[in-house]
């Protein structure tokens, strides 16, 4: 029988299966950022181990960065000492540190792809569930605990049962101001959040064929809000357009071997997946949610669900618009909101700038909307230079962040207020994710956008022409 | 780093009925920034725990000293979001070794088997017969036999068996880690690496 994308990046890493346990696979891209890693360099230290591969090891700070003055030194000093923890360690074992003032640093999952450390094929493992980023290149990736980190950084290589296999299919084409980011809300909103746990996902179809790599990015980005280990999409022209001629890609005759391998991955004709779910493209309208998990979404021109109409969770599910202070049957529509915040690695790529962007031209910010836009990284920041945004999202009223996860999940000072509302192209919309007692509305930087001009919940539809 | 031991826990346990518990309710971003794993009980469920001024929240169930044990019983997908192994410390730094619900999140499972907190996974008919024993005796007791791969509620008998794989089954049972068997194994690894395309 035929093997599926994963099966042929997964086995070709197998180191040693064990008997009723899991598979040792070799990671080929370990990234390192400061929250999650200095517990397991503890961990090698007290252990007595050193890095074994530090060449594929790729450090770089950005969860618990300030995104202003970041000239200036730290100013939490519990910030300060990851900070230079990362720094120290990374010295210590010899591995590239793209620390905070770098011109390379940013977000992990957005620097990754910028120069050429993701590649098809690859196994790319980082402590962050959002590694799953990755998987646009079809790469395996997904996220990892600290003790898991330690196990990387001290054998290149994780244990792990091999997970299920699950396609789905977007086919068609999509709507006007429909975005990667609504595709993979509708998805979620469809499987909920458990409903991909135990499965690595792969998305075909021609909607995602048709898709940039970046787009790709936010849809793999997002895979792991459905409970998925990761998602993957097969490497095509498009990938090997993106990848070639960046820093860390391959070049000559190394291009060449590489591309007889990547042009291997993709699904055999006479594979088989255990689930399987498709989508039409044409059912899918910009995406909001109203709950407190992903998985609580609606095409925005929809009404909050019944709890009457679910079967079952109605406790929980009215726990969660308790907290968001709304009533089952309400409109999301005109909605008025507090902050809006575009950036994460699921939308801080350029791309993302230029929706907001090309949205907002020659339109003013709602006075009373607070808006951050922090770019996913220097390279990111300095495109949104270059090509002009600055200068349209400076005329509107928006001002420009400097790069980090920032209010993705709010571990510097950029925290929403609570009771506040927040429309945040980022991932998640848990009870204070986004600062204790904030209330987040999870879409598209269309919908972003289109909301931070009317100072209400939007649908960018109606602004686009 | 190595753990205790797991074999057989008895104990009364903490109910959480609440479905979906994020590892942001289990331990607030804002609680990652420590260099060494410390301290992390202390704001477990903290915005559910206490208030904004640092007052105890009495409705949370870990300020009602009615309920106490080394067992905690969560709602269906148990764990979700981040992959934060500080949410499964917090768990075990409280003072908890076992979890039971009816369904956990991929990544929190894995991290509670890495660092000795057993996740054990019931169906959602037992998990409700636990839930409603806690209700009528909060002091009612739980075994959970890992040899047997079986949780019963001491006071009626009633059990069910739970699924473990038996290499982590064998590291839990000897308080082993990963680690100690991949530094084992490492010229394999080495060997292996060699021949890898990428
Ligand atoms: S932007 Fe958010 S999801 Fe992405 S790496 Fe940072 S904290 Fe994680």
């Amino acid at each position: 029988m035929g093997k599926t994308l994963f099966d042929k990046v997964w086995d070709s890493h197998v180191v040693k299966k064990i008997e009723g346990g899991p598979d040792v696979v070799f990671i080929d891209r370990h990234m390192v950022h400061e929250v999650t890693s200095p517990v397991a360099f503890l961990g090698l230290k007290n252990r007595g181990l050193k890095v074994l591969h530090p060449e594929k090891t790729f450090a770089t700070a950005d969860h618990n960065t300030p995104t202003i003055n970041q000239h200036l030194p730290v100013e939490d000093p519990l910030s300060a000492s990851q900070l230079q923890a990362l720094e120290t360690n990374a010295k210590e074992h010899g591995i590239s540190h793209w620390g905070l003032g770098h011109e390379k640093n940013g977000i992990v999952h957005v620097v990754g792809p910028e120069y050429g450390i993701t590649q098809p094929g690859a196994t790319i493992v980082c402590g962050d569930s959002h590694t799953s980023t990755h998987g646009a290149f079809g790469a395996i990736a997904f996220g990892i605990g600290t003790s898991e980190v330690e196990m990387v950084l001290s054998s290149q290589c994780i244990m792990q049962p091999k997970p299920k296999k699950m396609r789905i299919n977007v086919n068609g084409t999509l709507q006007k101001g429909v975005s990667p980011k609504d595709v993979a809300l509708y998805i979620i909103s469809k499987l909920t959040t458990s409903g991909a746990t135990g499965y690595f996902v792969e998305y075909a179809g021609d909607v995602f064929e048709n898709m940039t790599m970046e787009g790709r990015m936010t849809v793999c980005n997002l895979s792991i809000e459905m409970g998925a280990r990761g998602g993957m999409i097969a490497p095509d022209e498009t990938t090997f357009e993106y990848v070639k001629g960046r820093e860390f890609t391959p070049s000559g005759a190394a291009w060449d071997k590489a591309m007889a391998y990547w042009e291997t991955l993709k699904t055999d004709a006479d594979a088989s997946f255990d689930q399987e779910y498709t989508y039409d493209a044409s059912d899918i309208e910009p995406m909001i949610t109203y709950g407190t998990n992903p998985g609580m979404g609606m095409g925005i021109s929809k009404n909050i669900p019944n709890a009457a109409d679910l079967d079952g969770g109605v406790s929980t599910y009215e726990k969660s618009l308790g907290y968001m202070n709304f009533n089952q049957g309400d409109s999301m529509i005109g909605k008025k909101i507090d902050y809006v915040f575009l950036g994460s690695c699921t939308n801080g790529r350029i791309e993302d700038f230029r929706a907001f962007a090309e949205l907002v031209k020659g339109k003013k910010k709602a006075d009373h909307v607070t808006a951050w836009l922090v770019p996913g990284s220097h390279k990111v920041e300095a495109a949104i230079k270059e090509e002009g945004l600055l200068d349209i999202l400076t005329e509107a009223g928006f001002e420009l962040r400097e790069p980090g996860c920032s209010a993705c999940l709010a571990m510097n000072d950029d925290k929403v207020p609570a009771g506040k509302l927040a429309v945040s192209t980022s991932n998640r919309n848990f009870e204070g994710r986004q600062g204790p007692g904030s209330r987040t509305l999870l879409a598209s930087p269309l919908v972003a956008a289109a909301s931070a001009v009317n100072g209400v919940v939007s649908d960018p539809r109606e602004l686009i022409a | 780093m190595a753990y205790d031991k797991f074999e057989i826990l008895t104990s009364s346990a903490v109910p959480l009925p609440i479905e979906n518990v994020d590892t942001d309710q289990i331990i607030p971003a804002r609680f990652l920034k420590a260099t060494e794993r410390v301290g992390f009980g202390d704001n477990l469920f903290r915005d559910w725990r206490y208030n904004t001024d640092g007052s105890p929240k009495q409705d949370f169930v870990l300020n009602n000293p009615t309920y106490s044990g080394q067992i905690l019983v969560g709602g269906k997908n148990f764990g979700s979001g981040s992959s934060r192994e500080h949410a499964a410390w917090s768990v075990y730094d409280y003072g908890f070794r076992c979890v039971i619900s009816s369904f956990f999140a991929d990544i929190f499972k894995g991290n509670c088997l890495n660092i000795g907190v057993l996740p054990v996974q019931v169906s959602a008919e037992f998990l409700d017969k636990i839930f409603k024993a806690i209700e009528a005796d909060p002091k009612a007791e739980i075994k959970v036999d890992l040899p047997a791969q079986t949780v019963t509620l001491v006071s009626t008998g009633e059990s069910e068996s739970f699924d473990i794989n038996s290499y982590k089954k064998g590291n839990m049972l000897n308080g082993f880690d990963d680690i100690d068997y991949l530094q084992n194994i490492k010229g394999e690894i080495v060997e292996f690496a060699k021949e890898l395309p990428l």
